[in-house]
This record gives C-alpha cells, structure tokens and sequence, in this order.
C-alpha cells in the first residue's frame, strides 16, 4: 500500500496513453455488462422459474389445446398440491404491432401458484374477482398503453372470434400487479378463464397449458412421469416437465443467445489483452533504467515484480470499474422503457462478480510478462543499456 | 526542397518499409481492428441470411390470402367453401382451366434440435399438389414426394440439417399418427426449407380440423391482379378475408426478428470500434514516439511538417484496412453458410437460416475500418505535425 502514491504517479506519466488504455479497457467492459445482461435477459425465464412447478403441455406442440378434463384428471395424481391453468388469447391493442401477452386464467388460483413472482393489492384481486370482464396487467405493460385501474380496453384478438363473430374483447382493468423480483417478466394480461370460454367461438372446453404445484419439489420427477402415464395413448398426450426445464427448454428456441454473446464478448477480450498488455509492456520497457535504479536503492525483485502488476492491475480494475458502472447506469435507465418488450432486462449481481473477476484476470494477465521482465532485471545490464 | 507530393511519397514508403521493426505494436492494432470488424460482418451476416431466407423465395406474383386481422397463418383460419371461393375469383392465373390456388393447412410439432437435443417449435405444412404449382422453386433433391392419403412426409433441406430425426426413411410420432420422411426438398433457399410437409387431408384428420384450412396462396396473373383480386373479396360477403403478396408477407413476417438482431448489432459493433480506436491512437502514438528523433531528422533536413503528418495518418490507415480485410477474411471463411434457426415470434416456429456474408457487408466492414484507422491516426499525426524540431532532437 505505501507504495501506491508511487503507482500512482507512474500511471500520471503518459497522462494520454494512461487514459486511452483505461478508455479501451472500460469499453469492453461496458459491452460486457451490456451483452451479459441481455444473455441472461433471455436465460432468466429458467432461473425464476419454482422449484415446486410442472408445466403440462401437449405433447405434439405447445400451440395444440389440452381439454380442460385433464386440469380435474391431474388434480387426483398423489403429491399435488394444486393445478391451474392458462390458455393464449393472441391479442394486441389497437395496433397489429402492440403485441404483448394475454392470458386466460382463474384468477386468484393463478395468482396464488405465482405468489412467490406477482403481487397484487388484496382490495383489486377483490374487484377483479367480481368483475367478469375485469383484467388484471402488469406493470410495464400498463405503463407501456397508459392504462389505469378502472380504464376499459378493447384487446383485439388474432385467433379468437366472440360467438357474435367479433374478434375485438372489451376488458376492464381491475388491477395492476407487481413482480416481486426487478428481473421478473411484468407484461402480462391476465383475464377470467370462464368469460373466455363461454364467450370464444370454438375451441371451447379447452385450456392451452397446465400448472401442477407440487407438494415436495423432490418427487416431481414422479409426479409428472406420473401425469404423462394418465395421457398416453389419449388423443391428447402430454409431456411434462419441471417449469425450469420448460423456460430453458423455451429459451434455446431463440437459439443459443448465450453462446453468440460469449463468441463476441470472447473476441473483445482478446483484443483489449493485446492492446493493455502490450501499452503496458511499453510502458515497462521505458522504464528500466528506473527499475534498475529503484533495485540499486534496494528494493527486491518481488517488489519490482509486485510494483509492476499492481499498475495493471490499477489500470484493468479502473477502466472495468468505469465500465461495468456504465453499463449498469444504461441497463437501469433502459430497463423500465424496454421492460415491456424484453422483461429482465437488468443487470444481476451475477454479472458484477463475473465482471470483478474478469477485471482481476484482466490486470494480472496484461502486467505478468512485463512484470516478469521488470523481476529478473540485472542491475548492470538496465543501466549499461542507456 | 522536393515539391510536396514527392515529399509525402517518399515518407510515406519509408514509412511503411518500416512497419515491420514496429511488428508488435502494429500487429496490435492489426488485430484489434480485424476483432471489431470480423464482429461486426459476423452479426450483420446473421440478420441479411435471416433476412434473404424469409424474403428470397417470396414471389412477387403470389398472393396470400388469410382471415382478415390474423398476423400469421398460424391464426388465420378458412373453411373449405371460403377456400372454393377464394380460388375462383379474378385475377388468378389458371392453367388446363383449374386455378392455380392451393389451400394450405400450418401447425407446429414439437421436435428436437440436432445440435442441443431441445425441443423445438418446427412448421408442418398439410399441401395439395397445387403447392408445387404455386411455388416453383420446389424441387425433391433426396427420396420422392409423399402420396395423397399416406401418412408421408418431405422435409425442406434447412429443417433436415437442424432437426433430429429427419433422414428419408426414418419415422416420427406426432401424437398417435406414425408418419414416414419420405423425400427432402429445396426452395431456392426459402423460408419452405424450414418446414416439413404432407397431404393436408391426411393432417386435417390427425388434428381434428375438418375440412379446413388457414391460408390460400394464389398464383396472379400479373403483379397488379392484386388489386382486382382484393375488390372481389371484398365485395364477397361470405369472405372475410384479405389478400397480400408474399413477399409483403414475408417482409413483415421477417421484421421483427431482422430488427432485434440490427438493434443489438449496431450498438455493439460501434461501442467495440470506439475501443478499437483508442487501441489504433495508442499504437500510433508509440509508433510516434518511437520514431521522434528520427521525424525530428528528417524535419531539420527540411521536410514539411505535413508530409510527415500525413505519413502516420496513412500507417494507420494501412494497418485498419490490412485488419480490415484480416477480420473479413476470417468471418467470412468461418461464418458464410453456417447454418443456426431461430424461433421467428411471428409465426411463433423455427427459421432455419444460414450466415450470409455478402458483399456489401464486406464492404461495410473495410469502411469501417478505414474511419477507425483515418480517427485513429489523426490526433496522433497532429502531434507529428507539432512536433518542435530542436528538442526532440535531444530526446533519447
């Protein structure tokens, strides 16, 4: 630590090469913390995911219907606690392209296997529960339309027609819920299940996917080997699995996001270790008549060694600082404005240590050889060599 | 005294003749430059191979017809009689008499990935053998076509490459009907290739839609026949429909997707030229300072200051465009034609496409390089150009 005034000032040498490192150094590490962030934006789904959830869906396709008798069938299998269900409605609101999601639930059952993700105040889920038509929407989708508790909304819906042929769905907002960790998905539009069914036009008896809420997340693997066996050779087979697997499962569709960002993030690295490491090897190779002289005065080769990675170090760690700060002022900034498009669009604690790490490696890989070659100095030669 | 010009060539040449003393540093640059380009080449390529799959085999003379508000065929929805009636109306081309129209049935079955064994949302088609009239790109490359009223399959080329279990001959389950993979066809690199297809009578009974259907794409007679065939289905009670081209179809079908790789793309590759620019003015100002006695030689034997100048600048322009072209080299060697799919929302089913790096996209990349070396090298050769000849002489 005494010697970090010394450090310091060396970094004050080239006040300009200094700043451009750093600079260089805090733009990798901005796209880090950007590019992380949205990898793990689209990994999220798995990682909020319960423990004690099943999701049940059709085993030839998500899209295909199951029939609402298998929500009553799965209900008897031994170790569930409880079972709801969701169907996609498809809508949009005024426009083809305000697309978000829509779906049909019951209500407080829903809530209450979500408890753990949404809030809603108990006096809406009141309201909402008397009003047929009534709706409940998460925050960044109502903020998104500006729409208020009490506000009527036409949904238009590209799959579902009412019986009186009209595919326009009026709702009536009763309540705005709020997720209860900043990375949860807060789009949705949950409506009453039975004012679905009784209204659309066909496909009626039918839900789109099942919930099971287990009572002891160990045995789930059972359960739903359990509910699958119940389906088979029904003209509506299911394949069940841990919500977990589901989300990631769901996520890979996008292909693997989380590979490209590792593919572009592992070039930008590569290149900010050349461009550190070798401004730092410059910087060392000026400098040896003075390690020389600082070794003459007695200072160790461990110092010399220590002295030089320290600077590195300093360097990686205040550019990584710099630019991981940024990234975590742009992606909090954003996320409220693309939380309606990209939910969880906000920088974990995960990503900070990783960035921690990497600035470390950083610093210690770029200073190491210079270092090295700072250590094992002979006094006679540095100093012949002016 | 020269004149100018001859003074810049010769310092220039010199200059360059010296790069390889300055092998390190220089290489530096060289590959920071190469890393932002080859980035920014492999992401574009990713959104014009998505783009060029979902537009390229669209016709300009097809039409698409769908339930008027549905945004994809998977939610559209026609029932036989709509489809009889669609097909007789103006402006179709017919050929032996018939209407070219062909009623098509779209679901989505649950296949596995080949690379990651994940579960993937893969486009079934149920056709007639009107399809083939419609799309002439068409063409079997493996196998034979499937019968009407088997329970056959052909698989485009893309879906083949990407998903599990696709080979001719090998069967697949799709709840409680057996189908056999019969043939693998190509449509001229078009969004067909991701698809699978069969008889749309025998996929009507597996999935319980009687007699119906959810698109009808139509042959025009001419472009413009659009127009005619909109009125006339429009003034058609029984039809509420709408018609499009394809390739209007397929251009907003394409969009979203198109959009969110360009939006995340461009951020990136501008944030990693701006590092790569701090990266080229530190190598050029080493490579400076390095040289200033001999810049200060060569200006007290009388050369300008701004041929000298110019000479660093046109280093750093040479080391960006040799990274440059180092960058695309590789991307495009490495990247063109490599094969990924996506799930496209719209249609809410795979996309099987390839990384098309084409020329214009290489021709972005050296331009990007040239404005990340001409910045790069410009502070730098203003130092040059300052630099008083007296006491960088004395300099060590």
């Amino acid at each position: 630590m005494k010697y970090l005034y010394f450090i310091w000032k060396n970094l004050g040498r080239k006040k300009m090469r200094t700043l451009l490192t750093i600079l260089s150094i805090a733009i990798a590490f901005l796209l880090f913390g950007l590019l992380r962030t949205l990898g793990t934006a689209f990994e999220l789904g798995a990682e909020l995911s319960g423990e004690d959830r099943l999701a049940t869906i059709h085993k030839i396709s998500l899209i295909q219907p199951l029939p609402y008798s298998h929500v009553t069938k799965i209900q008897n299998v031994n170790g569930v606690e409880s079972v709801t269900h969701a169907s996609w409605f498809g809508g949009y609101y005024q426009d083809p392209k305000n697309q978000f999601a829509q779906f049909a639930v019951e209500g407080e059952k829903y809530l209450s296997i979500y408890s753990d993700l949404m809030s809603l105040p108990p006096e809406q889920l009141e309201a909402w529960k008397k009003n047929r038509i009534g709706a409940v929407v998460g925050r960044a989708t109502a903020n998104r339309f500006g729409w208020k508790v009490g506000d009527r909304v036409p949904i238009i819906s590209t799959i579902f027609p009412q019986k009186n042929g009209s595919y326009t769905w009026e709702f009536v907002i009763e309540g705005i819920y709020d997720v209860k960790d900043a990375r949860a998905d807060s789009t949705a539009f949950l409506f009453h299940y039975d004012y679905y069914d009784e209204a659309k036009s066909f496909d009626n008896g039918s839900v789109g996917w099942i919930i099971v809420k287990v009572a002891n997340p160990d045995e789930s693997p059972r359960i739903a080997a359990e509910i699958d066996g119940l389906f088979a050779n029904s003209f509506a087979e299911t394949k069940t699995s841990s919500e977990k697997e589901f989300a990631a499962s769901f996520a890979k569709q996008f292909g693997d996001i989380g590979l490209i960002t590792t593919y572009i993030l592992g070039a930008v690295f590569f290149t900010m270790l050349l461009v550190a490491g070798n401004t730092m090897a410059q910087s060392v190779r000026e400098r040896i008549p003075e390690l020389a002289i600082l070794k003459t005065l007695g200072f160790s080769d461990v110092a010399v060694l220590n002295m030089v990675l320290a600077e590195s170090l300093l360097i990686s760690c205040i550019g990584g600082a710099l630019g991981l700060g940024f990234a975590w002022l742009i992606t909090s900034g954003m996320s409220e404005q693309v939380a309606a498009f990209l939910p969880g669009f906000v920088m974990g604690l995960s990503v900070a240590i990783l960035g921690v790490v990497l600035m470390i490696l950083l610093g210690l890989l770029t200073g190491i050889l210079p270092a090295l070659q700072g250590m094992r100095l002979s006094i006679v030669n540095a100093l012949g060599r002016r | 005294m020269f004149n100018g010009l001859t003074q810049i060539g010769i310092i220039t040449v010199m200059n360059l003749r010296n790069l390889p003393q300055r092998i390190g540093t220089s290489s530096v640059a060289v590959f920071g430059v190469a890393c932002v380009v080859g980035v920014l080449i492999g992401v574009m390529s990713m959104a014009s191979g998505f783009q060029r799959t979902m537009t390229n085999a669209g016709s300009p003379t097809t039409a698409i017809v769908m339930r008027t508000g549905a945004t994809s065929e998977l939610n559209s929805g026609i029932n036989y009689e709509q489809s009889q009636l669609i097909a007789n109306s103006p402006g179709i081309q017919r050929a032996d008499g018939e209407p070219v129209a062909s009623p098509e049935l779209f679901v989505i079955v649950d296949l596995l990935k080949r690379a990651t064994q994940s579960s993937a949302n893969v486009p079934l088609r149920g056709v007639g053998p009107s399809a083939f009239a419609v799309r002439d790109s068409v063409k079997i490359i493996e196998g034979r076509n499937f019968e009407a009223g088997r329970n056959e399959l052909i698989v485009g080329r893309g879906a083949h490459s990407q998903f599990a279990n696709l080979d001719v001959g090998s069967t697949i389950n799709f709840g409680a009907t057996e189908w056999t993979v019969v043939g693998i066809f190509t449509a001229g690199g078009g969004l067909s290739e991701s698809e699978l297809w069969c008889d749309s009578r025998i996929l009507q009974n597996a999935y319980r839609r009687g007699n119906s259907f959810q698109s009808v794409r139509v042959k025009l007679t001419a472009p413009e026949a659009l127009s005619e065939l909109k009125t006339a289905i429009a003034s058609n009670p029984q039809l509420e429909m709408d018609a499009q081209l394809e390739t209007d179809y397929l251009a907003a079908q394409a969009e979203p997707v198109s959009m969110f790789i360009k939006a995340v793309g461009y951020p990136v590759a501008i944030l990693m030229a701006l590092g790569a620019i701090f990266g080229a003015i530190n190598t050029m100002y080493a490579s400076v300072s390095t040289r200033t006695r001999e810049i200060a030689t060569l200006r007290a034997l009388g050369f300008g200051s701004f041929p000298v100048a110019f000479s660093t600048l046109f280093e750093s322009l040479v080391l960006s465009l040799i990274g440059g072209a180092v960058g695309s080299v590789i991307v495009f060697l490495l990247f063109n034609g490599y094969s990924v799919s996506t799930l496209n929302f719209s249609s809410f089913s795979q996309v099987v496409f390839d990384f098309a790096v084409t020329i214009d996209l290489l021709i972005q990349g050296v331009f990007f390089a040239a404005i990340i070396g001409l910045i790069g090298g410009l502070f730098p050769a203003i130092r040059v150009a300052k630099l008083p000849v007296a006491t960088a002489l004395r300099e060590t």
